[in-house]
């Protein structure tokens, strides 16, 4: 087996690796592998965690602490969280790692042509003797978080959610050894969307599975998503890509970064758009030709009807600045049937279509 | 919006028309008698085929044709709700209303309908075969007829062999002859089409009922053919062109006269073989008319060599710069797979993937006839109509009843056997025919009427549209839907606020300057780049589709011409747009997004 490297892009994150990164970073780079491109960034890999707590040596304090400890003293267990997090966060990093990351990072910039260009920093904690644990939650992640020194200590900083209370209380209640839990993070970029929405595999409308739906609106996906602007809407052909229906809506808002004060993380506000943006489609032609890809390419690799978030985001290379958010199963319409129930026989069917044509009917396609 | 067009009762005879009924069968035009029907029909004007005023011989041909189809509903297979499509000319123009079943009588066809029109699905390759050697023996027939002018006195051998009949009888009996054949094409045509766009519509019921977002044109890409006898023209060009490179004969197309091309490949063997190959492609390819077919004046390029010789001019420039000029067909035929396989992934159960594998496999053997019986019947079988007919036209010329030969086109075509009756009695008595004195100045005025009649532009369509239109022969032959229906009323004149909206035919979206051409005289005319706007194209104007952006077309949906050799040629398409050469002129910058089937005119 390859040594594990200490980082790695998600777009060559290799399978073997997996045990490595944690959960949520390998979803992202089967995501991405799978063409179904996330917000770029790379996994910091348990092997930087694994190495940082043998040189720093403090496991049998970490250990001391937590022992014996009676989960229901709240008391007790947040003092030994902090001191153990404590300790967690003085951890160094080996310099060879050091090296890695800020490399990494820098390379990040300069893919999205920004200085310090914000990141995610969330954690993806991995047990080996447990390789299917969630820990969905258990642990922090760190919004905005902008240039390296900040980088590399939220990374610590995730090392140590490892010692939240809550993080304590789930490994106690699952069972699992506190020393065997280890912490791998993803280092994400933030999007910073031009245009955002949501895309679904089928024609939300009628069911038809021929179809792929986007709505997008300026700016954020949360209007999208809450309903607080009207989106323009695309229906693409699956097959024959055509963009078949195109309603350009008036977007009168639109929610939009807005840097914060000095020193605080910029925030998201809705705001009031200029005239000229309110009637100008929010997609072009190619955008949400790649936005139907990205849907089916999912609803290929899942096997199901997707409902995907999906964002342009301008910091990235026209082409390769449309983002995969989430991706789910469609449930309303998966779970009905539409078959079209055309009589058997040749002929009959042809004076069904002369005398009643099928497409004239009502509810043909649900069944 | 209005909810009914004009009564055509109320249009007005252009000027310099008046009179214009009498060049046309009493029973083709509206009357007073028939008043209370027509005034309650929809009408609409078929602009895909007879785009143009008639000359009262063509006229005779569209009569025929249209009885023809109604024939077939009506009476041969027993189509349950639709009986045939009533004809009318209107100031020269061609008007139809389809003729629905009485409700009643619907019910009682269906079982005749499975029974006839089920044995022709159950044997349609035999059939079609068989109709391949039935219309190309027709033609035969017809080539073979002989108008040959009254001899001034009759062969030794009527004398010798006792035949007891004279070439009067000859020239008359020819001429009912020629009739029959084209009563008979006319049959042989529609024999087999409705029931062919039949099959097609029960498909294309299926795929919208599965998939209601489904564009026309995906529907047509699956079951369209890849090689189709329609292409074979151009193919033929293309290996000419070739040739002529290859065999280094190609210096001689310098854009001279047929006359002098041909004198200057006589000279040698390459050239000589070269003027083989042309021959042997020529019978029948090159019996193809640069329009519908539907028209004496339209040009057949047999007849008209400078312009199969000049698209053969234009792609030897092309195989000298080393343009690959051969259609991708295993492209074409790999594409056609991958669209039928996905739709058929994303239906919902094998029964319906079952259902959807019979509908296209009918459906594809169905459409070579569908495809094919256009350059069978008003390409090749009518340049012979119309040339015997010029035959025609030479003998009453040299007789002096006309000035020129194409003036026999005048006649209405019931009229002609008492020409020749007058002819042929005034050569057996050997006194003055009365023609001679009588048909110049008739005809004169018979073209003055007719030059009034084409400068008039009919409306799409009078009377009282149908709530939604579903007869599907009307949609799928013309393309005429609700939709259409209502854009027309709405529209007077079609684009006020620059957008003209038709069938989106081929996909694509672009822009460029437009070249609004209203007959294929002026396809010389078009330039690399622009945006060919035609009534509607033919498709003997295939080489031009190498130069052009997109089309857009007055009439046709998504089976016109245009729209089948736009997707062939991967140009966007917007057809049926009713009004778009009245509205765009040539050079105003246009956006075809053949997409949505909108055209926006930009300046």
């Amino acid at each position: 087996m390859t040594e594990c490297p200490s980082a790695i892009a998600f777009g060559a994150l290799a399978a073997e690796f997996h045990p490595q990164v944690g959960g949520k970073c390998a979803s992202l780079g089967v995501m991405s592998q799978a063409g179904l491109p996330v917000p770029p960034g790379f996994a910091v890999t348990t092997r930087v965690f694994a190495d940082a707590r043998k040189a720093a040596d403090t496991m049998s304090q970490i250990k001391d602490l937590l022992a014996d400890l009676d989960s229901s003293d709240n008391v007790a267990l947040a003092s030994a969280a902090i001191r153990s997090r404590e300790l967690v966060r003085n951890w160094e990093l080996p310099e060879e790692h050091e090296r890695v990351i800020r490399e990494m990072y820098a390379d990040l910039c300069t893919l999205c042509g920004v200085d310090d260009v914000p990141v995610a920093v969330r954690s993806s904690a991995t047990s080996e003797d447990s390789p299917d644990a969630s820990f969905a939650g258990e642990h922090d992640t760190y919004l905005w978080v902008c240039g390296i020194e900040e980088v590399l200590e939220k990374i610590r900083a995730c090392w140590a959610s490892l010692y939240t209370d809550r993080a304590i209380v789930y490994r106690h209640e699952m069972g699992y050894d506190h020393a065997d839990v280890d912490m791998a993070v993803a280092v994400q970029k933030m999007v910073r969307p031009r245009t955002a929405g949501v895309a679904f595999t089928l024609d939300p409308s009628n069911g038809d599975r021929s179809g792929i739906c986007i709505d997008a609106a300026w700016g954020f996906g949360e209007g999208v998503v809450s309903g607080d602007v009207t989106p323009d809407n695309f229906l693409v052909d699956k097959v024959m890509w055509s963009i078949n229906r195109r309603i350009i809506s008036p977007k009168t808002h639109a929610h939009l970064l807005t840097d914060g004060a000095p020193g605080a993380h910029p925030t998201v506000v809705r705001v009031e758009l200029p005239e000229d943006q309110v009637l100008a489609p929010s997609l072009n032609d190619d955008e949400i030709l790649a936005i139907a890809r990205l849907a089916r390419t999912a609803e290929k690799h899942y096997g199901f009807a997707q409902d995907i978030e999906w964002a342009v985001d301008d910091d990235l290379p026209p082409g390769s600045d449309i983002v995969l958010l989430q991706a789910r199963p469609e449930t309303v319409w998966s779970k009905k049937r539409h078959t079209v129930s055309a009589k058997k026989d040749l002929v009959s069917s042809i004076v069904d279509t002369l005398v009643n044509p099928l497409y004239s009917r009502k509810g043909a396609q649900t069944a | 919006m209005a909810d009914r067009f004009a009564s055509p009762f109320e249009i007005e005879t252009p000027e310099g028309a008046e009179g214009w009924q009498s060049l046309y069968s009493y029973s083709a035009v509206f009357a007073e008698e028939r008043r209370d029907y027509e005034d309650g029909g929809f009408w609409f004007h078929d602009g895909v085929h007879w785009p143009e005023a008639l000359t009262p011989w063509d006229a005779g041909v569209f009569e025929v044709a249209i009885a023809a189809l109604g024939q077939y509903n009506t009476r041969h297979y027993l189509v349950p709700p639709a009986y045939g499509v009533d004809l009318r000319i209107l100031n020269g123009y061609a008007f139809l209303s389809p003729v629905p079943a009485p409700e009643a009588d619907i019910e009682g066809r269906v079982p005749h309908f499975i029974e006839r029109a089920g044995f022709y699905f159950a044997n349609w390759d035999r059939l079609y075969d068989d109709w391949l050697v039935k219309v190309r023996s027709l033609v035969q027939q017809m080539t073979e007829l002989d108008f040959s002018p009254l001899p001034q006195m009759e062969d030794m051998d009527v004398i010798t062999s006792g035949a007891g009949r004279g070439s009067g009888d000859r020239l008359l009996s020819t001429y009912h002859r020629l009739l029959d054949h084209v009563f008979t094409l006319w049959q042989y045509h529609f024999e087999f089409l409705n029931l062919g766009y039949a099959a097609y519509l029960d498909f294309f019921g299926f795929c919208k009922a599965a998939f209601p977002s489904i564009p026309d044109l995906a529907i047509a890409k699956m079951v369209a053919g890849v090689d189709v006898d329609l292409f074979k023209p151009d193919d033929h060009l293309k290996s000419l062109a070739r040739l002529a490179v290859s065999s280094g004969v190609d210096d001689r197309f310098d854009g001279g006269s047929p006359e002098d091309v041909w004198a200057k490949l006589a000279t040698d063997q390459p050239g000589q073989a070269w003027i083989a190959e042309w021959d042997k492609a020529a019978e029948p390819w090159f019996n193809f008319s640069t329009g519908s077919g539907f028209y004496h004046s339209d040009k057949i390029w047999i007849q008209n060599v400078e312009v199969p010789l000049g698209y053969i001019t234009d792609y030897i420039v092309k195989v000298r710069e080393g343009v690959d000029l051969n259609r991708p067909v295993a492209a074409l035929h790999k594409e056609r797979d991958r669209v039928v396989s996905e739709y058929r992934e994303l239906l919902d159960s094998d029964e319906d993937r079952e259902a959807f594998d019979a509908k296209l496999g009918l459906s594809r053997t169905v459409f070579p006839y569908v495809e094919n019986h256009n350059f069978y019947v008003e390409h090749w079988a009518h340049s012979v109509i119309w040339r015997k007919m010029r035959e025609l036209g030479g003998v009453l010329k040299d007789a002096g009843f006309i000035a020129e030969v194409d003036d026999v086109f005048m006649f209405r075509r019931s009229e002609l056997p008492d020409v020749l009756f007058d002819l042929y009695a005034g050569w057996s008595i050997g006194a003055p025919s009365r023609g001679p004195a009588y048909w110049p100045k008739e005809i004169e005025h018979r073209r003055a009427v007719h030059e009034a009649l084409k400068a008039w532009s009919p409306p799409p369509a009078l009377g009282i549209p149908p709530e939604v239109v579903t007869e599907p022969f009307t949609v799928m032959l013309w393309g005429i839907t609700s939709d259409s229906v209502s854009a027309w009323l709405n529209s007077g004149d079609g684009a006020e606020d620059g957008v003209l909206s038709g069938f989106a035919a081929s996909p694509g979206l672009v822009e460029g300057p437009a070249r609004v051409i209203s007959s294929a005289d002026q396809i010389g005319e078009i330039q690399d780049g622009e945006i060919l706007v035609a009534p509607l194209t033919a498709p003997s104007w295939a080489p031009v589709f190498g130069k052009i952006k997109a089309t857009v077309t007055d009439v046709g949906g998504m089976m016109s011409h245009a729209a089948i050799v736009c997707r062939e040629y991967g140009l966007p398409a917007v057809t049926g747009t009713a009004f778009g050469t009245k509205t765009i002129t040539t050079g105003q910058m246009l956006r075809v997004d053949g997409n949505t089937g909108k055209v926006t005119i930009l300046d």
